[in-house]
């Protein structure tokens, strides 16, 4: 069973076509960086996923459920554009609010672990919203990864981060991918992308016009595969 | 649309407006004028039409607006827009009808009697329902969102409409032979009456049809543009 | 049982963040006090004409300052796109809309809790001379604006003009919920029992309820998954 498996998916806004036939499958344990220009379709295609958006045609699955089963909704962590806190909220009220709504066991304990982990414990019942942007971006994916997630759903993930976030992200993701969760994150930041990914998709205009294993010559140079695709 | 369809379309206009024609030919000079009232009852060959329109109009939009959350097909949205737009006409025209006739029977333009202002109300939900149309950009967004509202404002339009029984109203009772079991109107009268309504849905069909044809036509547009930017 | 937590965290979330900032509780309220002065321009009540409108000023009231408070239910999760975090998460949409729907609640009768005794200062009225059935009739028409209020929402918050839609379509949304209330508080202001033909509103009052409630949350999933 693939973690994610789009087949045939159409998503239309009014007549206008945003994603055609899309068929992806990533299994678990991959890392798929989802490349494209601005408008090629890559954040409708991870909201779909997410179960945020719904297709008009085509399905989707997420470890062989829809994705707005509950169960599917379980395993995903997603890190969108906004980071997804409450500024009215402390740190640590946060993280123990989306525990909570995850079900996580001993959600006190688990909010405390992360603000550790990601260097917030000292600010914990300080107010999001005095925080620093990069204090805030460490929050978010703090509450992204508090559920230990089996799949991340990440969009343009290492943009705006600061090097710390970076590094804190890349780190987590890598043990992520070692206790075997699967990865789809769209981006631009090539260098940091090609470091994890095992799997590559090319989206143009709402198709996908590649989908493979990451090219060996990516490493060396991440924009050969818009090169072959003539989108320099 | 083929050509064919077209020829329909141009065809039923016409025998709306023929038959819409001949009703009033019928209505002025047929009839007699009515004891009680005087000439001034013949707006009720528009009035009561009017009001059967639109509510079939409303109607048929909340359908619609299930059928398109359930199916996803805009099909059903540019439907359920055509009938609230066309319904809407035929809610102002039920009000203006209506208030000319309290003139002259009541003296007054308006009264807030229930069922006027339950159509009010109504008229204003359905406003509110184009207007937030025009608010959302996406039309697939766009589409769901209104059919949302256009189910609600079915409900509400129906709880209205029920609460009014229980106020002491001052309009006039029902008058037609389903709900009456006959007797309070000359057949003659009453079959005018039905013809009126089916010319009037006629009418509301070929409006319904021209409007549908117009909002495809601005959905594939705002499509054209969008790939048009893309490029 | 899962259902039921994930319902309080979700109102515990907004009335936390809510009370903790009291920007529109206190907005609301205020407004609430400014309709009541500007409402003693419009009309010089004696006595008998309080009697009369009681229940419809009152109502007014409520509905002009809650929608206040109904607008920015769902406009607070867009900050951050929070709105995105929670929809993705495993919270049933139905929970969701209940959680919110429920802060919203406490919120609006807070807000009408406040505003009672004020109104019965300013106007020189005895507003609790039969408490409990006035709080029966509140209870269930304030949670019939709050289905509607917090449904639309839901529906309005990526809407352009968000702030100009939500009024335009709640408040005729609202009227059989509002007629009935406005008729019942005014009997119950004025001291009187209620006549047996008018025990209809309440059924009014409750069947909107189900209704709205029922279809509310029906739809909140097509709401807010796009």
């Amino acid at each position: 069973m693939s973690a994610v498996a789009a087949d045939g998916v159409w998503k239309y806004y009014g007549d206008f076509p945003a994603l055609r036939a899309i068929r992806l499958s990533v299994e678990q344990g991959e890392c798929l960086a989802l490349l494209g220009r601005n408008g090629s379709g890559k954040t409708t295609l991870i909201r779909i996923l997410a179960g945020l958006l719904g297709a008009q045609q085509g399905s989707v699955s997420i470890f062989g459920k829809d994705p707005r089963h509950s169960s599917a909704r379980e395993a995903m962590g997603m890190l969108g554009h906004g980071i997804g806190v409450y500024d009215e909220l402390s740190a640590y009220e946060n993280l123990l609010l989306f525990a909570n709504l995850y079900g996580v066991k001993n959600p006190g304990e688990c909010a405390r672990e992360w603000l550790q982990r990601t260097g917030l414990d000292h600010v914990a019942s300080s107010l999001v919203r005095e925080f620093s942007r990069g204090m805030r971006q460490r929050l978010a994916v703090a509450r992204a990864f508090l559920h230990r997630p089996s799949l991340f759903l990440l969009d343009e993930p290492f943009t705006a981060l600061d090097d710390r976030a970076i590094a804190l992200l890349q780190g987590l993701l890598l043990e992520a991918r070692e206790r075997g969760a699967t990865i789809i994150m769209s981006t631009h930041q090539l260098r940091e992308a090609m470091e994890l990914a095992t799997k590559v998709a090319l989206l143009n205009r709402g198709k996908l016009v590649f989908e493979g294993p990451r090219p060996a010559e990516m490493l060396q140079d991440p924009t050969w595969l818009y090169r072959q695709y003539g989108e320099g | 649309m083929t050509n064919m369809g077209n020829n329909i379309l141009y065809v039923m206009g016409i025998v709306a407006g023929l038959w819409l024609a001949r009703n009033v030919h019928e209505i002025f000079l047929g009839l007699p004028d009515e004891a009680a009232q005087g000439a001034i009852y013949r707006i009720l060959f528009f009035h009561l039409p009017s009001w059967f329109t639109c509510f079939t109009a409303f109607l048929l939009a909340g359908v619609s607006s299930i059928l398109y959350l359930t199916k996803k097909n805009l099909v059903y949205d540019t439907f359920a827009v055509s009938a609230v737009e066309v319904g809407t006409v035929f809610t102002v025209v039920g009000l203006t009808t209506g208030s000319i006739w309290a003139r002259i029977i009541w003296g007054i333009w308006w009264t807030w009697d229930p069922r006027l202002t339950w159509a009010l109300i109504t008229c204003i939900i359905y406003a509110g329902y184009l207007m937030l149309r025009r608010a959302i950009d996406d039309p697939t967004a766009r589409a769901k969102n209104s059919a949302v509202l256009c189910i609600f404002a079915f409900a509400s339009v129906v709880i209205t409409y029920k609460a009014i029984d229980w106020w002491r109203t001052q309009h006039p009772g029902a008058v037609l032979s389903f709900r009456t079991g006959g007797g309070r109107m000359d057949p003659a009268m009453e079959s005018i009456l039905y013809q009126n309504f089916f010319a009037l849905l006629l009418l509301t069909s070929v409006l319904v049809v021209l409007r549908m044809r117009q909002e495809a036509m601005s959905r594939e547009i705002e499509g054209l543009r969008r790939h048009a930017h893309a490029l | 049982m899962r259902f039921a937590r994930q319902t309080w965290t979700v109102a515990g979330k907004d009335l936390r963040s809510e009370l903790r900032t009291k920007e529109s509780l206190n907005a609301s309220i205020s407004f609430a006090v400014v309709i009541l002065v500007l409402f003693s321009f419009a009309v010089d009540p004696t006595a008998d004409q309080m009697r009369e409108m009681s229940g419809g000023l009152l109502w007014l009231v409520f509905s002009f300052a809650g929608a206040l408070i109904l607008n920015r239910s769902f406009a607070r999760e867009l900050g951050n796109d929070c709105l995105d975090a929670l929809v993705a998460s495993p919270v049933s949409p139905a929970a969701l809309f209940l959680g919110k729907a429920f802060a919203n609640y406490v919120l609006l009768l807070l807000v009408e809790l406040v505003t009672l005794p004020i109104f019965g200062v300013l106007y020189n009225t005895q507003w609790a001379r039969q408490p409990a059935m006035l709080a029966a009739v509140m209870l269930p028409a304030t949670w019939g604006m709050t289905v509607i209020g917090t449904i639309f929402s839901a529906l309005t918050v990526n809407l352009r003009m968000r702030e100009l839609m939500l009024p335009v379509i709640i408040y005729p949304m609202m009227i059989p919920v509002l007629m009935a209330a406005m008729r019942l508080s005014t009997i119950l202001i004025n001291g009187e029992a209620i006549p047996a033909d008018d025990w209809i509103w309440f059924k009014l009052i409750i069947g909107f309820d189900i209704i709205f409630t029922s279809l509310s949350l029906a739809l909140v999933e097509v709401v807010l998954v796009g």
